[in-house]
């Protein structure tokens, strides 16, 4: 075996969901073996919330992730909500996930803007970006908070959509249908983007079945795995929508997912809109008086894939274990399949495939050869290097045509 | 077929390993198991029954150490927990992640963090405690307490 160059990413951010260092072994341009380095900065939230009560546990789980603030509390909810049996109001239905779609929205159009920022798209970056501040003015005025919203509680939410809110929410989604529109046309019509990301990263059926990954990096790769659909919670089984899948399994496909996903949000949020409609104001609570001794499985479809929670109660006030598994936990093992044998230009854009809150990987280390500590490349370089391969290929097509 | 001849099936192949069956509704059932017998059913949900591998919760009870395996069959949207409770002096079970990833990450996380040993894992190093975690602490314990209950 020759002498491999080791190329790290990571290892954290205080701000990542799940901060981890990525060893890439490289034997020049290509990579040979990853390995991943986790637990820098182990929050122990399974812990915590044994000791906090049901209600402080929803603003704990809300900020295990930054960006899909939404999914933990709405998981959290469905579990505690099993194990105490409690249906809650159709008005509660709509608006839960009437977020959780808005939510959605706004998480696929921040995946689409740093995506196009690794492959040296920085127009898409602006315009996706742009994009998404509509939708977090949105959850302001809903909820009153850009992030971390705060709208989940045992037996339903916290504030009410009242009829004038619905009409703004409408407004905008006009807005942001229009948007997706040029922003799908613009990946999808670009033969540069489809140059550097079809074959890209390929994930097949059953390497997503043996890692069990889910979300759009599951469906990518044709496996119509939905927890919306398949254990139907919420509003989900009072509205029409579909399942979108694609079967090639590369970074394409999965970009491909999440756009064509948005549209279904949309047109989930439409509908639930016209459900709150019909339902009476106010009505978004149902009183739960205790929570009785038994285990509860819970489980929502954030934007990166299912949310798991499993919540044991002994009948007192807090859970007496919380086991919490976000779908990034799954999806990056699958780092070992999909960025062996490609180049570290395409390891970039690769390891975004999947989403997984990018932030600890703009946070890369300065690279050393593992055999003699000389230094070779910085995080900034090794996007240089993603950004020059775009500009090769855009001169490549250029002088075919 | 739906979530109860799924249910039936299995505790009709696996009778002998078989403890417990809880049905708690039509989508979730926990079925208390031989901890030997680990391997064969989860190799049979797993290979011939079509499920996929959740994730595994492992809890600290007067009982000793339980580990519920999660098991999901997408197409009935049923969650299917295999249940064993471990001796409390010497935790031990066999490991799943030979035959699937899916549980490679997740036993180590419980190594760590309950000192439930997993018998034949293929990558037994460590995951989250690297280099900074004393050696044979385990914080998940009940009997653990934090430097802050200490003072």
């Amino acid at each position: 075996m020759g002498r491999k160059t080791l190329i790290p990413i990571g290892p954290y951010h205080p701000l990542q969901e799940e901060p981890e260092l990525f060893k890439l072994y490289c034997d020049g341009e290509i990579v040979k073996d990853i390995q991943w380095v986790t637990g820098y900065n182990h929050r122990s939230i399974e812990k915590l919330s044994e000791s906090k009560t049901y209600e402080q546990v929803f603003f704990l789980v809300e900020r295990i992730c930054g960006i899909c603030s939404t999914s933990h509390p709405f998981a959290f909810a469905n579990a505690v909500e099993e194990i105490a049996g409690v249906e809650i109001t159709d008005r509660a239905k709509y608006i839960r996930s009437v977020i959780a779609e808005l939510e959605r929205i706004h998480s696929h159009l921040l995946w689409v803007g740093l995506a196009g920022h690794f492959l040296g798209y920085n127009t898409v970056f602006m315009w996706a970006w742009k994009y998404r501040e509509p939708v977090l003015d949105l959850f302001e005025m809903i909820t009153g908070n850009r992030n971390s919203y705060a709208m989940f509680k045992v037996g339903g939410v916290r504030r009410d959509i009242e009829g004038s809110k619905i009409s703004e929410i409408r407004k905008v989604l006009d807005v942001v249908k229009k948007k997706t529109d040029l922003l799908t046309g613009a990946v999808m019509d670009d033969p540069v983007i489809h140059a550097r990301t079809k074959g890209v990263g390929v994930l097949s059926k059953q390497d997503v079945i043996d890692f069990g990954a889910v979300g759009p990096t599951a469906r990518a790769s044709g496996l119509a795995i939905d927890v919306r659909m398949d254990d139907p919670y919420a509003a989900y089984p009072l509205v029409n929508w579909k399942v979108i899948t694609a079967t090639a399994g590369d970074v394409f496909a999965k970009a491909e997912v999440r756009l064509l996903e948005m549209y279904e949000s949309i047109s989930i949020i439409e509908q639930c809109l016209k459900g709150i409609e019909k339902e009476k104001e106010g009505e978004i609570t149902v009183k739960v008086n205790e929570i009785p001794p038994g285990i509860g499985h819970g489980r929502a479809e954030a934007p990166r894939g299912e949310v798991f929670h499993f919540v044991m109660s002994d009948g007192s006030n807090c859970p007496a274990r919380h086991k919490i598994r976000a779908p990034s936990y799954v999806n990056i093992a699958t780092f070992k399949k999909s960025c062996i044998g490609q180049t570290i230009a395409d390891a970039t854009i690769t390891l975004a495939g999947v989403d997984p809150c990018y932030c600890c990987t703009e946070r890369m280390a300065v690279a050393c050869d593992s055999g003699t500590g000389e230094v070779i490349l910085n995080g900034r370089e090794l996007i240089e290097r993603s950004v020059l391969r775009t500009g090769e290929l855009k001169s490549t097509l250029k002088e075919r045509t | 077929m739906n979530n109860s001849d799924i249910i039936a099936r299995i505790a009709q192949e696996f009778k002998g390993e078989l403890l417990n069956t809880e049905v708690k509704n039509q989508r979730r059932a926990i079925l208390t198991i031989k901890p030997e017998a680990i391997l064969k059913i989860a190799a049979y949900l797993y290979k011939a029954a079509g499920f996929r591998f959740i994730i595994a919760s492992a809890v600290h009870t007067k009982k000793g150490f339980e580990i519920h395996y999660h098991f999901s069959n997408d197409p009935t949207g049923l969650i299917l927990n295999l249940h064993v409770v471990l001796d409390p002096e010497k935790p031990e079970i066999e490991s799943l992640s030979n035959m699937f990833n899916a549980s490679n990450w997740i036993e180590r996380e419980m190594h760590e963090l309950f000192g439930i040993v997993f018998l034949n894992h293929p990558e037994p190093g460590k995951l989250i405690s690297e280099g900074n975690w004393a050696e044979g602490v385990y914080p998940y314990r009940k009997e653990f307490k934090s430097s802050k209950n200490q003072e």
